[in-house]
């Protein structure tokens, strides 16, 4: 997650969860909310389809933007039998995650069902993906350069 | 009749393609290749594809590859091809690289950065030997880790910057410059260039960076910063009208710092070209980051005389996906027009005698 940017986000929660579920594989999510009890049915509104973002850069870095390239994304909107809409947009090509990922979004705005999806689904993904990431980072912190020529003369 | 020449043949045609299916699959005794497989194996393939197809999708790229029999050329072709059946959702915001998760850095310039030196999975230092061990199937061997996060790392712009020693980042609102929409236009502005040069060939830009290390356009380039790792990808929806985190891309910054004797406005100090390419490109990076900053050449006021300063030169000679269709399209049939040239040089030798 962008850090800096999520500080004066207008829904920082529900930014936090559709930023998990947008790296979450479908089969992952369905296995999660198999956890959850009944749910109710849904209907899409819109997708699940595949489309593109362009991402942007910045020159030098800190500077004006550049269109960098494409990447696919695909988005999805639904709408449960009690009213609730989630959307998802999520990077890559799958459509059962875009789907899945909307209806968690939906689920997560009915506050009768919020602390169930939270502790069922939202709370493990957080975890298993932090575990991933600080796997990532002990992996490089492996590699990080140690200068100790110097120390070792003066001692 | 002079098409004539171009009917018949779709029996050929039909065979060549079947031939090409056969010959792409290979021995049938040898397991077929899977696109997880290559998209685990053969990384940097991928990531070179989606640079250079301008599309970000490892599992596509992958495909591409399979496809095209590992001709990389060509596999970004199909991901260009692709991406025209696939409407556009929006843009990013522009993604800030100094929140990359970084897994390699590294600064030539200085030894103690803040953060330090990360290694990360390099080829560097390796001694080029052919792995025999890799014939058979290996088992990967342990990699050590060190648990326990790595510490903030500033860009090295930003490190540098504060003494105003480094020429600051010029920062306008501008909606920039898309060449998937419009077509290149000169003067090209850094924008686009820098576009142009995130989807232009590896080997072009390796070719003509170098060529201004060796002379043609040289600006003392110092690897200030290249950093690699996963950044998020924000989007603003209309329908929700607030940020949301989409997912990570891997991405490759170079950081190139480069001497300046300064101009009558601009007082002596460091400029900077920049590489920034889908994936883990670090020799693109780099590449694009010497040629972006030899392009700058006119706008600080520097001779241009050398290939790699001419930006009309660069961003027309760089996508080569269009390279390749012109040079290769010398291979279609041409035979009225060669007709046409035959019975003019017989003119001209009739004439002649």
């Amino acid at each position: 997650m962008n850090d800096s940017a999520s500080l004066d986000h207008p829904f920082p929660a529900r930014r936090r969860w559709m930023a998990l579920l947008a790296r979450t594989k479908a089969n992952h999510i369905a296995a999660l909310l198999g956890n959850c009890g009944a749910l109710p049915t849904h209907s899409t509104l819109r997708g699940p389809e595949s489309g593109l973002v362009m991402v942007r850069g910045r020159a030098g870095g800190g500077g004006s933007a550049f269109n960098l390239g494409e990447m696919t994304v695909t988005r999805c909107t639904v709408r449960t039998d009690n009213g609730f809409v989630g959307h998802a947009y999520v990077a890559g090509r799958e459509e059962r995650r875009a789907e899945l990922a909307a209806l968690v979004d939906a689920l997560m705005q009915d506050q009768d069902r919020s602390a169930n999806i939270e502790t069922n689904v939202i709370a493990p993904l957080e975890q298993q993906q932090a575990e991933h990431r600080a796997g990532r980072a002990s992996k490089a912190a492996a590699t990080r350069v140690q200068f100790f020529a110097m120390q070792t003369m003066r001692a | 009749m002079a098409y004539v020449a171009v009917k018949g043949g779709e029996q050929a045609i039909d065979n060549a393609h079947a031939w090409l299916a056969e010959e792409r699959r290979g021995d049938p005794a040898t397991p077929a290749l899977s696109i997880a497989q290559i998209e685990e194996q053969l990384g940097r393939s991928v990531d070179r594809v989606m640079a250079e197809g301008s599309l970000y999708d490892r599992e596509l790229a992958a495909l591409a590859i399979k496809q095209a029999q590992g001709d990389l050329i060509e596999a970004a072709f199909l991901l260009r091809a692709y991406r025209t059946t696939l409407p556009r959702f929006a843009h990013s915001n522009p993604v800030e690289t100094a929140t990359m998760r970084i897994e390699r850095r590294v600064s030539a310039v200085f030894k103690d950065l803040p953060g330090g030196q990360v290694l990360g999975p390099t080829y560097d230092y390796t001694h080029r030997l052919l792995d025999f061990a890799l014939m058979d199937d290996e088992s990967s061997a342990v990699r050590p880790v060190q648990p326990g996060s790595l510490e903030t790392m500033p860009r090295v712009p930003d490190i540098l910057g504060h003494e105003g020693l480094l020429e600051p980042d010029d920062r306008s609102d501008q909606e920039p410059g898309d060449l998937t929409r419009q077509p290149l236009t000169f003067p090209a502005e850094r924008d686009v260039r820098l576009q142009a040069l995130a989807r232009g060939d590896e080997g072009f830009l390796l070719g003509l960076g170098y060529s201004t290390q060796r002379g043609y356009g040289g600006s003392h380039p110092f690897a200030g910063e290249i950093r690699m790792g996963e950044i998020s990808v924000e989007i603003e929806p209309a329908e929700l009208g607030f940020a949301i985190d989409i997912g990570d891309l891997v991405l490759t910054e170079c950081q190139m710092v480069n001497q300046f004797k300064g101009s009558k406005t601009v007082p002596p100090q460091f400029t900077r070209g920049y590489g920034l390419v889908f994936g883990f490109g670090e020799r693109k990076a780099m590449a694009m980051a010497l040629v972006d900053r030899a392009m700058r050449a006119e706008e600080l006021g520097e001779d241009v005389t050398a290939p790699a300063q001419n930006v009309e030169f660069v961003l027309y000679h760089s996508d080569n996906i269009e390279a390749t269709g012109f040079v290769e399209h010398l291979k279609l049939p041409h035979y009225v027009d060669f007709q046409s040239e035959l019975q003019n040089v017989r003119r001209m030798r009739e004439n002649a005698e």
